[in-house]
């Protein structure tokens, strides 16, 4: 149960759950058991596209979250009619160019200047960045970020990690956030769970999660589970 | 004599570049490498055959055919999304099916066209100059066909379907749904590739059922040179080179013909074409190997030494 405008995010050990529980709320897998609800409506067996109007994502890969061959504005204007009908109008025109310009400015990367470049032109930072622009238009009631800046160098995922708060807080939107970073899971949102072999074994949220460190958290989880948090990809910051 | 058979290669070549242009969808904007066309483009040319014969109007009958492709084309959309077999098998299962329709369609395995009314004799009726009446026809028709499929392409729908084959997982999470963009995709193509037959059949003035056979190899050898000639993936020049593409294959095969090559063998010098294209990348890598390894070793060496 994640409540409305909440910020959530999400650590674990290596199989944990982490992305499986994102992939069901997506709707990439479906539950054997269970179901998966949104603003009250039983998604649990809704494909991914029936489900776009509701939930935003943004992926691990910068690869996989843009087209490479399509121009910025083209990928875009994809996302402007998150699950609505697409006709026969063109996808592109003066109005949407200047929103596309204004929303891109936002960023800071100087993207709005580059309307007509193709996406496989920009770096993984730009791709992420404008996966998240897109993840975000046309309003989705739920935003994934599933381990975002995983593939970014330090800065650049500091950046993103700016650009992601600054939008979450402009259109209050409600996030569940998977990492391996342990900073950035206390750094960043309101609520953070741990979770081990599919279940949730810790849930952090409001003065406890504020007073909390890495170290912390390591020995909690040690306490809980009775293991050590292993993931080779765990990110410490000594 | 030289001037004549000019003409007639860029006739052909015109005529061949809606072909080329629904093989380009699938294969470039789709990633999809559909198989159909060998099908789709002979089944053109029987339904507008036997429409023809049958005494309807021949543009109605050139519809019909584009019509008949696209349900082509869908069916192999269909086979492969909603029932899931992979897309090359999927496309081979309605080229063999279609083979068998086709020969139901027209009943035997040629239709001569000759003395019937054609597109380009209801136009030539109109008094239009004999000389270039072909070559004009085409020319207006493949343009026309051009700039609606780069407007098609442009439009929400049109980007929607480019971002399939770019990108499936993100235009899915936008809300695309990619089977019915792939069934749309593929039915869009192999229409213009029906579309193609209808007007060859019409302008060599037969139909035979073989004459699908080879042709998704002369579709993909005239997109391929096309990205040669006209090197950019902005759409509209993308189909402009998909066109020259297929009049500069035509001239080549003139040519080769002119030097003495039998027609028969045309096909295999087609395929080699097309395999020597798309192998460029890993041939010039597997000749080069050698040279880059010794560059890196100088440069090795030279960072050594101002260390």
């Amino acid at each position: 149960m994640v409540p409305e405008g909440d910020f959530i995010t999400i650590i674990g050990s290596n199989g944990a759950g982490k992305s499986t529980l994102l992939n069901l709320i997506a709707g990439t897998f479906f539950p054997e058991a269970g179901t998966v609800e949104i603003n009250g409506k039983d998604v649990t067996h809704w494909p991914v596209y029936k489900r776009a109007p509701l939930v935003g994502r943004v992926f691990q890969d910068p690869l996989q979250g843009t087209a490479a061959e399509m121009t910025i504005e083209e990928n875009l204007s994809l996302a402007v009619k998150r699950g609505q009908r697409r006709g026969l109008r063109l996808g592109l025109d003066k109005n949407r160019r200047a929103e596309f310009m204004r929303l891109l400015s936002l960023l800071e990367l100087g993207l709005e200047k580059r309307l007509d470049c193709p996406v496989k032109l920009l770096s993984g930072g730009q791709r992420q960045a404008l996966t998240l622009l897109m993840a975000t238009i046309g309003q989705p009631q739920l935003l994934l970020l599933d381990e975002y800046t995983a593939a970014l160098d330090p800065k650049t995922a500091q950046q993103i990690m700016a650009i992601t708060d600054r939008i979450v807080k402009e259109h209050q939107l409600t996030v569940l956030m998977v990492t391996h970073d342990l900073k950035q899971a206390l750094a960043m949102g309101k609520r953070t769970i741990m979770m081990d072999r599919g279940e949730i074994i810790l849930d952090l949220k409001g003065k406890e999660r504020e007073k909390i460190t890495v170290n912390d958290l390591l020995a909690k989880f040690a306490a809980k589970s009775g293991r050590e948090l292993t993931d080779d990809r765990i990110l410490l910051h000594g | 004599m030289w001037l004549n058979i000019l003409q007639g290669t860029i006739e052909q070549g015109l005529v061949f570049s809606l072909l080329a242009m629904g093989v380009y969808l699938p294969f470039r904007i789709l990633d999809f490498p559909d198989l159909t066309v060998e099908g789709s483009f002979p089944l053109g040319a029987s339904v507008a055959a036997v429409l023809i014969i049958h005494g309807v109007n021949p543009f109605l009958a050139t519809f019909i055919a584009f019509l008949a492709g696209i349900l082509a084309g869908m069916t192999t959309g269909i086979i492969n999304t909603k029932l899931k077999i992979s897309g090359l098998l999927a496309g081979i299962l309605t080229m063999t099916s279609l083979y068998s329709i086709n020969l139901r369609i027209m009943g035997r395995a040629n239709i001569p066209l000759l003395r019937e009314t054609t597109i380009l004799t209801v136009i030539k009726a109109w008094g239009f100059p004999e000389r270039y009446l072909s070559l004009i026809i085409f020319t207006l028709i493949v343009l026309l066909v051009k700039f609606l499929l780069d407007y098609f392409l442009y439009t929400e729908i049109g980007m929607a379907l480019r971002a399939t084959g770019d990108s499936p997982v993100m235009i899915e999470s936008l809300g695309g749904n990619t089977d019915h963009l792939k069934i749309l995709g593929l039915g869009l193509a192999n229409g213009l590739v029906a579309l193609s037959g209808a007007l060859t059949c019409q302008y060599q003035g037969f139909t035979d059922v073989g004459m699908g056979i080879g042709m998704i190899v002369v579709g993909l050898a005239s997109v391929i040179i096309g990205e040669v000639v006209v090197r950019t993936s902005k759409i509209v020049f993308a189909t402009l080179g998909v066109i020259v593409g297929s009049v500069i294959y035509r001239l080549a095969i003139a040519i080769a013909l002119q030097l003495g090559f039998a027609p028969t063998d045309l096909k295999i010098v087609t395929a080699v074409l097309v395999i020597l294209a798309l192998g460029a990348p890993s041939l010039r890598k597997f000749m080069i190997q050698d040279e880059f390894a010794e560059r890196l070793m100088e440069r090795g060496v030279s960072d050594a030494q101002t260390k």
